[in-house]
Order: C-alpha cells, then structure tokens, then sequence
C-alpha cells in the first residue's frame, strides 16, 4: 500500500522575465539527476514580461503521481516581493511552511513589512546579487542558491555542476561562471528565522 | 541501458522521435505542441537524423504531405494540437482508410470557441471513429513509451492503421519530468526497418491509391478497416509485451490501480489519472474499497477487458475531460456504460471535468469517490470544478 512520502511541494511567485520558470526547471533537473523523481511546471497564462506568474515544483524519493497544481506548497520562493499585497502569496502554506523572500531586509524586517506571522522565513538580496554578479536584475539563480541553502533538498556542487552542464552552450562559459558566482553569495548571504 | 533525463512531455516526445528518426515528417506549429516540432526540427537541421522535413502552411497539407509519402513508402510521422487537428479532419479519415501507419503525437488542448490554449480531450475525442488507433499518457515517461511502441503497432502487417498519441498540454507538454530513456539502437531494433505494404513506388508491383469506390466495393474496404481496428488488440498487447521485456515498464489496454477488490471504481484517461491515484492512495489508506481503471488504450475501444475489470464493482464514475454537449454525457463514459451494459448491475454516473485547462486536484478526485459512498448517481453529467 502506498504511503505517504518525503514530497516537497514548492510555488514560486514571479513576474514575467525575472527567469523563474527557469530556475524551476532547473532546480527539477538537478533533482533528476539525483536520483530523485521531481516536476517543474509553470502556470501559463499571458505571458507578459512583468506579469505575476508563479511556477510549481515537486521533489520526492518516490514517482510523483499529482498532476495538478500545488496548493498547499512546503516551499514558497518570492522572487519578486512586490507581490506581496497584489498576490495572496501566502494561500495555503502551512505552519511549518517555509518562505524565501528576495529582499535586502533581514527576515525580522521583512516579518514587519509584509506582516507574516509564523512560518521559517528566510531572506537573501538575490537582485543586488545579480546586479553585482551579472550586471543585470536576473534574480533567479541566486534564489536557487538561497532555496539550496533553506531545504537542503539537493546538493549545492550538484547544483554547480548542472549548471555548467547545462548552460555553458547556451550562454557561454563566462556568463555559467557569473552565474555560479551569484549561487554560491546567495547561500553563504541567505539569512533565516524561525517561526 | 536505459538512462535517465529531465524531459517536458514535448521533449520526451521528440527524443522518441529522434531515436525512431522517420523518413519524412511533415508539420505546422500549434500551441502546446510547437515546442516538440521545434526540437525536432533542431535535430534535422542538426544533421542528428536524416528525416525530410516538409514545412507545410496548414495542417491540412500536413497530413496530406504525410499520406502521400506514407503511400510512397515511408516511414512517416507528424504531430498537432487542437484547431490543426481540427484542421486535418477529412485528411484524418483518409489516412486511416488508405491504410496508412503514421503516427502523430496529439498534444491535447481545448478546441475554440471561446479561443483557449490549454488542456482537455475535445480535439481527440472528436477524432475517436476517424479510425486512428489512440493511445492516452499519464506522464511524460509514459509519452516516451507509448510514442516508439505506436510505432510498431502502427506497422504491423495485421494493423495497418495511424496511431495517434494523446497527452495533455501544458499539463505534459511543458511539465519537466524524469523520464528514462531507451538507447538509440535499442529503440532501432525494437521498430525495426521500415518495410512499406505495397508501396506506390515500387514500379514492379504497381498499385493504386483513392480510387473512386462506390456501391460495388466501399463497404467491403470500411468493413476490412473495421477488422483491422479488431486486429490491434493481440498486436497492441504483443507489442507491449515485447516492450516490457526492453524496458522493464509495464503497458496495457488499460491500468488496474487498486480495482480487483474495488467497491468503488473510477475511470479516467491522461495525467489527470496520476492526481486520481494520488486520492485512492489516501483513501485506501483510510480503509475505503476504491480503485482507479486508468484507459490507455482508447481506441480499439478494449471493451471485453473492461467487463472483466469492472463488472463486479458496486459504483463506476467516469471522468470525461470533453463534452459531449449531447444532454447524454461525455464520449469516455458513453463507451464505458455500453461496454458493461447487461454485464454488470453497477450503478454508474459522469463527470465533466478540467475544460480549457481548468484544474483537477486531489479534493475534487476524492469528493468523486464520497458521490459513489454517498449512494449518489444522477442520469446527467455532473460538472466537476465548475462555477454554476
């Protein structure tokens, strides 16, 4: 009979272009490559840059039956804190969910600005990362770094290596190191709190 | 060796391309199915496989591109969504009366009005009697598998008939997955060379193709595409078998989940059958006799298979992600009460779900099941995730 797992549920929340459906996807790949079984999905709809738009991903040691979209995620990573307000971001998280907001504020500030009452949260500045790092606002994958930090749900060299796997054809070896540089300040920067 | 990859559904299926590397494809792109084409088409201009390519302007042409080079002698195959299929349709019904083994990828989305992008069966369920063998995925592996096995279905001399396999868009199509794929030469040895049945170019065996068939010989030539639909079943179930035996995963006409002591049984086809599963865990869990009868096999419709697995169920709820817009129900559950008819004093009702995209979760799944402990069946559909 089956029972139930170790799966993580995850919700990115975005806007069109800040690269979160890729850094879903990304995340998921690396997972894969594990060993792990996992699923990235974004929600489609108009897909314009700047748009709200959250994206899925599942982990789990086990084959991931669900087909539908998380509602209740363990995991909640805001790559764009301005949708706090717009978005009920916080919809369904439970308790002991965790949140990973970029933000220059540390997470007591952040608990203060965007009125969140329990839960872990942590808090990186992955856009002044990508600002110093890729010399543009791409905060994606020093959110990755920063999720790798929060779950420990996969290893960070693992996260480096698909990286280099993946993207060094497509963006180059220099951007894939920018990139990998970005990962690494976001773990050692991210700061958390617990409930 | 099988190896492991994180594959979209539209990857999954274009890496199965790729290795089955056909003689000619012939497309034009539609949401979500564009994404599969584009990799594809990657691949020719790559050099990877030595496929023609022919870039048509309407779907229309591309299924008549692929009739003419099936009945030239190729190996051929194609892919659309939605309004291209749509597109297709008396191309459709040609294919599959001339006999020819082409296999497309379906991705499935909602046919307009009102104009939508997103998944449900409507575009494939309309094609169910065009004479296409249809194959229905759960996940992106099972769009792998069920894309080179409809290859060697299609083929088989007893068959003789396109195979059309269907998965959800966006929900498959664009969901990363780990999908474990065979080696290329696995996946050549398995389909083996393509040798065309009585080709048009074989210039010492002349044959003809469309010819005008009236009184005299059309219902000999519907009745032996009849026998042929029959004829998949062992071909379809053999194919399987030897796939199995390569892979290590198991297919069938359909997928018991928990059913053999099932009071209360579930049908469903496509992904939303994983989210299904995912309920009759929880609730078998808390000790209710439910199972799930996923379809795979559409079309030949495995009707004497589904006695055996459902008859002795108390409750059958079918899920149909098309309307029929008939006041009856949905096509799933049309098929399914005729099939058990006279074998079963079950009592069965359906269930519209998950037009345009419209979600289906585990809650929605579960509150299915409670209808059928509830003792609540109704001789109209009900509509599932609806606003009314």
């Amino acid at each position: 009979m089956a029972k139930k797992d170790d799966m993580i549920q995850m919700r990115w929340h975005s806007r069109g272009g800040q690269g979160a459906k890729t850094a879903a996807d990304f995340f998921t790949q690396v997972a894969i490559a594990e060993g792990k079984y996992s699923q990235a999905f974004p929600e489609y709809g108009p897909e314009r840059s700047g748009a709200p738009m959250r994206s899925y991903t599942r982990v789990s040691s086990n084959p991931i039956k669900l087909h539908s979209a998380v509602y209740a995620p363990n995991v909640l990573i805001i790559v764009d804190p301005t949708l706090f307000g717009p978005v009920n971001v916080l919809e369904g998280l439970p308790h002991d969910g965790v949140i990973i907001i970029n933000t220059p504020m540390t997470p007591e500030e952040a608990r203060k600005q965007y009125g969140i009452q329990g839960y872990k949260v942590y808090t990186v500045d992955a856009t002044r990362i990508s600002l110093d790092e890729l010399g543009r606002p791409i905060p994606n994958m020093p959110m990755v770094g920063a999720l790798v930090k929060a779950t420990a749900l996969v290893q960070l060299d693992n996260v480096i290596e698909g990286l280099r796997k993946s993207f060094s054809g497509k963006f180059g070896k220099e951007v894939v190191e920018k990139n990998i540089r970005a990962i690494n300040r976001a773990y050692e920067e991210v700061k958390g709190q617990d409930a | 060796m099988s190896k492991v990859l994180p594959l979209t559904g539209n990857e999954a299926g274009a890496e199965a391309m790729r290795q089955i590397a056909p003689d000619v494809v012939a497309a034009y792109p539609i949401t979500p199915q564009t994404e599969l084409m584009h990799r594809f088409a990657d691949y020719v201009a790559d050099g990877v496989v030595p496929t023609e390519l022919i870039l048509v302007e309407s779907e229309h042409s591309a299924m008549s591109a692929c009739v003419g080079a099936s009945a030239a002698g190729a190996r051929v195959m194609t892919a659309t969504s939605s309004q291209g299929m749509a597109l297709m349709w008396e191309i459709l019904y040609i294919a599959a009366a001339l006999r020819q083994p082409i296999v497309m990828p379906l991705v499935n989305r909602a046919l307009s009005a009102p104009i939508n992008i997103h998944c449900d069966h409507s575009d494939s369920m309309g094609a169910r009697d065009t004479g296409w063998i249809q194959l229905y995925c759960e996940n992106c592996q099972e769009v792998y598998d069920n894309v080179v096995q409809a290859v060697k279905i299609a083929e088989d001399k007893d068959v003789l008939l396109p195979v059309m396999v269907c998965y959800d868009g966006f929900i498959l199509s664009h969901t990363v997955e780990r999908v474990e794929v065979l080696e290329d030469h696995e996946v050549k040895e398995f389909i083996g060379p393509y040798v065309a049945d009585r080709p048009l170019l074989d210039l010492d065996h002349p044959v003809t193709y469309g010819p005008l068939d009236l009184q005299d010989y059309y219902f000999e030539h519907k009745r032996q595409e009849a026998e042929a639909m029959r004829n998949c079943k062992p071909v379809i179930q053999r194919v399987a078998g030897e796939y199995e035996l390569l892979s290590g995963r198991k297919y069938g006409p359909f997928d018991e989940y928990f059913t053999q002591d099932a009071e209360h049984i579930m049908v469903c086809l496509g992904s939303a059958a994983g989210t299904a599963k995912a309920a009759v865990d929880e609730l078998r869990d808390a000790g209710e006799k439910v199972g799930l009868l996923k379809l795979r096999v559409f079309r030949p419709f495995p009707a004497e298979e589904l006695i055996a697995a459902l008859s002795h169920a108390k409750g059958i709820a079918v899920m149909d992600r098309a309307d029929g817009v008939n006041s009856i129900g949905g096509p799933v559950f049309s098929e399914i009460r005729a099939a058990v008819y006279g074998h079963s004093s079950a009592k069965i009702s359906n269930y519209i779900y998950g037009l345009g995209g419209r979600d289906i979760d585990i809650d929605m799944m579960k509150s299915v099941f409670q209808d059928m402990k509830d003792g609540k069946y109704a001789e109209q559909a009900y509509y599932i995730g609806v606003r009314e």
